[in-house]
């Protein structure tokens, strides 16, 4: 639905004409391009959702955050264990436990943040059948929460590399957060289209949660590229965590040179993803009261 | 001056389906029946799917100041209109314009969180509806004031009463200074004086120069609150003008509007041998019927049939579940000690239910009707009807929609234990 704002110049001379200066025309046409003033007015409330999401992701537990220090830092040491001692599968010069745990780091957040993404349309439910706001922005702020998380998993992160004694280096630092923020594109992406489908046909519940523990697999979080033939790597980076684990793998601990034209095949996945992402979620976004 | 709200054509159309269970589709529904298409093209045609138009041609205009109110009865659009000016769900067709901020309570509480507290659900709540943090702030002690909750305001809501609970979400509600504020329904929330506050307070909003669009089913604060008022029925606009007026026409045309066809109906067991036509619902008032299905008053269902005609020891039934899918009244003609031999080739059953002990809520009502022991007939959820608040104690106070379940006559008193020997303190006495 689209909003539209005309304001009405006052005339010369005139005092201030005394018509609202807000018009909202509610018409069946259905816009696909975002109205970004709109969306602009609305920060306010996406900053309250994502509030409200932090501040009752802990609520009545006993260890509070440290569950988003516990949780990656255990499967770190289990894979560490398991694939690394036991199956013998190896991470070149970096120690295995700072390899898989940069690796879980992002893997983390992006299937955390798809999940959310993804149900965020039916958890808002009640909201949705009542109150009109631009609905893209609930699967959005529905990310927040989970960077928060990256915030507390990331110290366990800088802890490794103060153990291992591993120096990030410049190209590192500098594409950090430029990786994190291609997870959120790709998580987004993905996100928004199964929230959209999750309004009507609630099989998402049941197809996110496999499709990322079988994402997991196709994902280099436990192995490294290298292990996969040359020709065939291309189209790990379809996968835009690839990319971004394997980036973020070479540039800050220095294994290898980072691999540009790899990168960028996950940067135009995940940008496609994105796009497919936000058109589908505005062509459904109407009839979502009606279905939901 | 332009008008405030101008609407023009707007309609809005439903495919409904027929199956009792579509509540949400599921994707293997949808592959297996576009797979079984080709094969089968005849499954689609009308059978089991069919446009509704919950909203037809709709045009009015709204001047600036005042309260104006939408009536109508059960699935006469009144809902689907104030979600699409609230731009909750898109028009089919038709277009609609509205100067000026806009603020819709459909329901007062929207997005309340149970894990935060009465603060936090304040700025939540208020970020909703669509106020500015700086507005909520800065109207936070007067929200504080209005709910008179002030000393649990640091306790999560999931620990408050539902009375304390809708205190609070109403004075976030009440603050709300749009221009144009869509409500729906929600003053029938609350005990009694908080509702007169908040509607005080709507009052006040609407000589201050917004525009309230109420929706209501209570004939009574539309008539005091609406100088104006539009007629919806069946999805038409059917009448726009002084609220006297529109409550008149409303009233005329009600004892129609609370009957159902059942004659289409396909979702049904039972041999056939008899069919259920239509139900209706009567409720009688000092001689005058009237669709207002409240509780207290007697109110008579009407099923039309019709049967082969040579049909034996036929024994009628209806039962009356609550949207739960609890069974709460069951009628059944044999058991009341009535029996029926013969039944005509079209004709009717009626029961009247005196006093009407239903709390107010929704209800579902199931048909059934059996000849010689067999079903012939058998439908469920034939209609769909809503019972209003009444005074079914005789005592001027109304039940509480949170109450539900069934009213009862009860006699309650209170007293010293015997040995004090002392007067009893108070009897309150309801056997009528």
């Amino acid at each position: 639905m689209e909003l539209e704002e005309t304001i009405q110049p006052s005339k010369l001379g005139d005092k201030p004409v005394e018509s609202k200066p807000i018009e909202l025309v509610i018409e069946p046409r259905r816009a696909l391009k975002l109205n970004f003033r709109e969306l602009w007015s609305y920060r306010e409330l996406f900053y309250f959702f994502a509030w409200r999401d932090i501040k009752v992701r802990y609520k009545q537990t006993a260890f509070g955050a440290a569950w988003a220090i516990f949780q990656p830092f255990v499967t770190m040491v289990v894979f560490t264990v398991f694939f690394n001692k036991v199956a013998g599968i190896k991470s070149g010069v970096i120690p295995y436990a700072v390899f898989s745990y940069t690796g879980l780091l992002f893997w983390n957040f992006f299937s955390n943040a798809l999940l959310g993404c993804s149900n965020s349309m039916v958890t808002m439910q009640s909201v949705i059948t009542k109150i009109y706001f631009p609905r893209v922005i609930a699967p959005f702020s529905a990310t927040i929460v989970n960077m928060v998380d990256f915030g507390f998993a990331f110290l366990v992160y800088a802890g490794l590399l103060i153990y291992y004694r591993i120096t990030p280096g410049i190209l590192g630092v500098l594409l950090f957060l430029p990786m994190l923020f291609l997870a959120f594109i790709a998580a987004t992406g993905l996100g928004l289209f199964f929230a959209a489908v999750n309004v009507r046909y609630r099989d998402v519940r049941f197809i996110t949660p496999f499709l990322i523990s079988t994402f997991l697999f196709l994902t280099p979080v436990i192995y490294p590229v290298s292990m996969v033939p040359a020709r065939f790597r291309w189209i790990l980076y379809l996968n835009p965590m690839t990319g971004v684990i394997q980036t973020v793998r070479n540039s800050t601990l220095g294994e290898g040179a980072i691999q540009w034209g790899m990168l960028s095949i996950s940067v135009a996945s995940a940008v496609c993803a994105l796009i497919i992402g936000l058109v589908y979620f505005r062509r459904q976004e109407r009839s979502f009261a009606d279905y939901i | 001056m332009k008008p405030i709200i101008e609407a023009a054509g707007l309609s809005k159309s439903y495919i409904i389906s027929h199956q009792p269970k579509a509540d949400y589709g599921s994707l293997r529904d949808d592959i297996t029946n576009l797979l079984r298409r080709p094969f089968q093209p005849h499954i689609t045609q009308g059978s089991s799917r069919e446009t509704l138009w919950a909203l037809k041609d709709v045009s009015f205009e709204v001047q600036q100041g005042g309260i104006f109110g939408v009536i109508g009865g059960n699935g006469a659009g009144k809902s689907t209109l104030l979600k699409i000016l609230s731009r909750i769900t898109g028009p089919t067709e038709g277009r609609a314009v509205l100067r000026g901020r806009v603020g819709s309570l459909l329901e007062v509480g929207t997005g309340f969180h149970p894990e935060l507290t009465g603060r936090e659900n304040i700025f939540l709540n208020g970020a909703i509806l669509g106020m500015r943090k700086q507005e909520i702030e800065k109207r936070f002690d007067e929200i504080v004031a209005f709910s008179e909750i002030d000393r649990f305001l640091d306790t999560p809501v999931k620990f408050y009463s539902s009375g304390m609970y809708v205190r609070l979400a109403f004075a976030v509600a009440a603050h709300l200074e749009p221009d144009v504020l869509i409500v729906d329904e929600v003053l029938s929330v609350g005990d009694a004086r908080f509702q007169k506050k908040s509607l005080g307070k709507m009052g006040d909003a609407a000589t201050s120069g917004a525009t309230v669009l109420l929706v209501s089913h209570n004939m009574a604060s539309i008539e005091s609150l609406c100088t104006r008022a539009m007629l919806l029925e069946r999805g038409r606009l059917v009448k726009m003008g002084e609220t006297t007026e529109v409550i008149k026409e409303y009233l005329s045309i009600a004892s129609t509007i609370a009957s159902q066809n059942l004659a289409d109906r396909t979702d049904r067991q039972g041999s056939g041998r008899l069919r259920f036509t239509g139900v209706s619902l009567r409720s009688k008032e000092e001689g005058q019927y009237s669709d207002m299905v409240q509780c207290g008053r007697d109110l008579e269902f009407v099923a039309s049939f019709t049967s082969t005609g040579n049909l034996k020891q036929v024994n009628p039934g209806m039962v009356i579940y609550a949207p739960t899918g609890q069974c709460l009244i069951v009628m059944d003609c044999e058991m009341s000690g009535v029996s029926l031999d013969t039944v005509p080739k079209s004709g009717h059953f009626s029961c009247r239910l005196d006093r009407l002990p239903l709390a107010p809520g929704q209800y579902y009502l199931n048909l059934f009707c059996t000849a010689s022991g067999e079903i012939v007939d058998w439908v469920q959820n034939a209609v769909t009807f809503d019972v209003e608040a009444g005074d079914f104690f005789g005592t001027g106070k109304l039940p509480s929609l949170s109450h539900g379940g069934l009213l009862v006559p009860q006699a309650w008193s209170c007293g010293p234990d015997e040995r004090d020997g002392l007067t009893p303190g108070g009897v309150s006495r309801n056997e009528a």
